[in-house]
């Protein structure tokens, strides 16, 4: 995307800066809780709370956990690694410094590759992974001249994960996150949540002209909290700097804040957060050396990641757009596994008719969970992993339609009806009469009254009006409820209007 | 290695270190002495040579991911000069910090 100004054309440079918080029962260098919600400091141990002589020991899983986040991306695994002292003074960071990694972090390189609207795919480079110390939370709105601060969040264990200047876009930085965020959950090395601020997102922006060789001054919006933030801050920023030097002026390095309420970036105020932070190795820890068994280990546990989830499902006949739809999020892939396990592990597959049966199959549950099911949870606006209707359930659901005992769009209304009561789609369909009627006796009575009232509407079809036959089906299916089989429907009509 | 008042007076103000203007001019000496004795380390040749982490060879500890601490928020704010108990805890507070 280039910015139309009014001198030209402009191309954004965005470079983004993800905090992830590392899925961990204790916190990274102490044995105190992570758990969200906890009443104020009440997850806080002597070494969260910097008291002298508290010495840090690191948890095992979290380096784990960053290691399987490395391979998730592609990156290099670094056996030796080191933690270093990142010195700043603010009120919620009791040290006085965040244990970090500055010039040997654990992963080296990687790449993402993120998916854009129109189909394509991008490569986008990571610089690195890094281990580092959450701080503590200030709250500036409890008293009217006091900040009040809670430590649960210091010592948390955070990934921060650094992409090269490689996307050009508020569309790219979106897909970026949205990419990175599904890699992570499907690793589950860190849930996501952005609005629980357990992924956090700081966004370098600059604009050049395009083609330009050199980077125009950057700015950085720091800590925005959802995707669709990001997007309009980078948005508001990159025309912000372009008015900026068309009108004369030139762009401040600095770090910029971003008000979601306005739409617009604000420097910040205080320069507290001057790029001054004097690093350097923390004598309190010994560099993190990785053991190659660990990582074999990891490799070997690695779950399938959405990409290639993704070329699976392809090459199983989904189509690309589905196949997307169902791979973003870990749970809606395995909902589709579920449900497509639960039909057809009893179904033999040396014929080569059933192995094409299941490939319909397959597609077919693929097109239901994107389309009825996907609309019954975004009416209802909860998530696949709450789904009111089970994998289980909505495979029975699915049976009943395989095997004709409902209609395809009796379907549809037992699967609203599911998803009210949460009851199975047998005993739905058993409550309210909606087994779908195969007895012949029953279609051609219906058949023959439909003929019998509308004489003048036969006269034309017999006459050559074929169009009409469609209108036959209609009255007939609305006569028995919608229940009639309707391939019955067709041949007894075929049958019957021929006279 | 010489510095000037203004590197010392960023240094201090850095290490919200409070010194006076009068005293920077002693600090500049001060600090400068105590850097070109350091740098005399400048002089070894350590191309190749590994940082040295630790004087005897031991191995990072690693502890296991089991919650084994924290839970005790009033031992926390006991030395805490103006705190506010919250529920079950209770915060520290700081003069507004304005953002």
């Amino acid at each position: 995307m280039l910015i139309d100004g009014k001198s030209g054309k402009w191309e954004i440079v965005i470079g983004l800066e993800v905090h992830a918080q590392v899925v961990s029962n204790a916190k990274l260098f102490s044995g105190a809780a992570t758990a969200f919600g906890a009443a104020p400091n009440a997850q806080v141990s002597l070494v969260d709370a910097a008291f002298p002589g508290m010495l840090p020991v690191i948890n095992r899983i979290c380096v784990e956990q960053a290691i399987k986040t490395g391979l998730g991306i592609n990156g290099t695994i670094n056996r030796v690694s080191v933690f270093d002292r990142k010195n700043y003074f603010y009120a919620d960071l009791p040290a006085g410094y965040q244990i970090s990694q500055y010039t040997r972090p654990i992963v080296s390189g990687g790449k993402v590759t993120i998916d854009l609207a129109d189909g394509r795919t991008r490569e986008i480079a990571v610089t690195r992974l890094h281990l580092e110390q959450d701080a503590g939370k200030s709250l500036h709105d409890q008293h009217p001249t006091k900040t009040y601060v809670d430590l649960n969040r210091s010592g948390v264990a955070l990934m921060e994960i650094v992409s090269e200047p490689e996307l050009r876009s508020p569309d790219e930085a979106g897909a970026y996150l949205r990419k990175l965020r599904s890699i992570l959950r499907y690793l589950g090395t860190c849930d996501g949540n952005m609005e629980e601020g357990s992924m956090r997102c700081d966004a370098n922006v600059s604009v050049r002209r395009p083609g330009a060789a050199e980077f125009g001054t950057r700015c950085e919006i720091k800590n925005v909290n959802s995707v669709r933030f990001v997007m309009q801050a980078i948005e508001y920023e990159a025309r912000r700097q372009v008015a900026l030097i068309e009108g004369g002026g030139t762009v401040d390095q600095e770090t910029r804040l971003f008000d979601s309420d306005a739409g617009t970036t604000r420097p910040m105020r205080s320069k507290e957060h001057a790029h001054d932070y004097r690093y350097f190795p923390d004598p309190d820890l010994l560099p993190l050396e990785l053991d190659e068994g660990v990582i074999a280990h990891i490799k070997r546990e690695m779950p399938e990641l959405p990409d290639a989830k993704k070329r699976r499902y392809i090459a199983m006949g989904l189509s690309d757009h589905v196949a997307a739809l169902l791979t973003a999020e870990r749970e809606a892939s395995a909902y589709f596994e579920d449900v497509a396990e639960e039909l057809t592990s009893k179904i033999e597959t040396p014929v080569p008719e059933a192995a094409a049966a299941i490939a319909v199959m397959r597609q077919t549950i693929a097109n239901l969970i994107t389309g009825k099911l996907f609309a019954i949870l975004n009416d209802r606006g909860v998530s696949i992993a709450n789904s009111p209707i089970s994998a289980k359930n909505f495979a029975g659901l699915l049976r009943l339609t395989f095997d004709g005992t409902i209609s395809n769009r009796v379907m549809q209304d037992v699967a609203e009806a599911m998803a009210d009561t949460g009851k199975d789609a047998k005993t739905v369909v058993a409550e309210k009469g909606l087994r779908q009627v195969s007895d012949s006796g029953a279609i051609a009575a219906a058949v023959d009254k439909v003929i019998a009232d509308n004489a003048a509407k036969v006269a034309d079809y017999r006459g050559g009006k074929q169009a009409l036959f469609g209108w036959f089906v209609g009255q007939v299916m609305k006569a028995t409820g919608g229940k009639a089989n309707p391939g019955m429907v067709n041949e007894l009509l075929k049958k019957k209007l021929v006279g | 290695m010489s510095l000037d008042k203004a590197t010392v007076a960023r240094i201090a103000a850095l290490a919200r270190i409070k010194v006076a203007d009068a005293d920077l001019d002693k600090m500049v000496g001060e600090l400068g002495a105590i850097l070109t004795w350091i740098e005399q380390l400048n002089e070894v040749d350590t191309k190749g040579v590994e940082p040295m982490a630790s004087t005897v060879a031991m191995e990072l500890h690693q502890r296991d991911d089991v919650v084994t601490d924290g839970g005790y928020a009033a031992k926390i704010l006991a030395n805490a000069s103006e705190p506010v108990a919250r529920g079950e805890g209770g915060f520290f507070t700081v003069p507004k910090v304005v953002e």
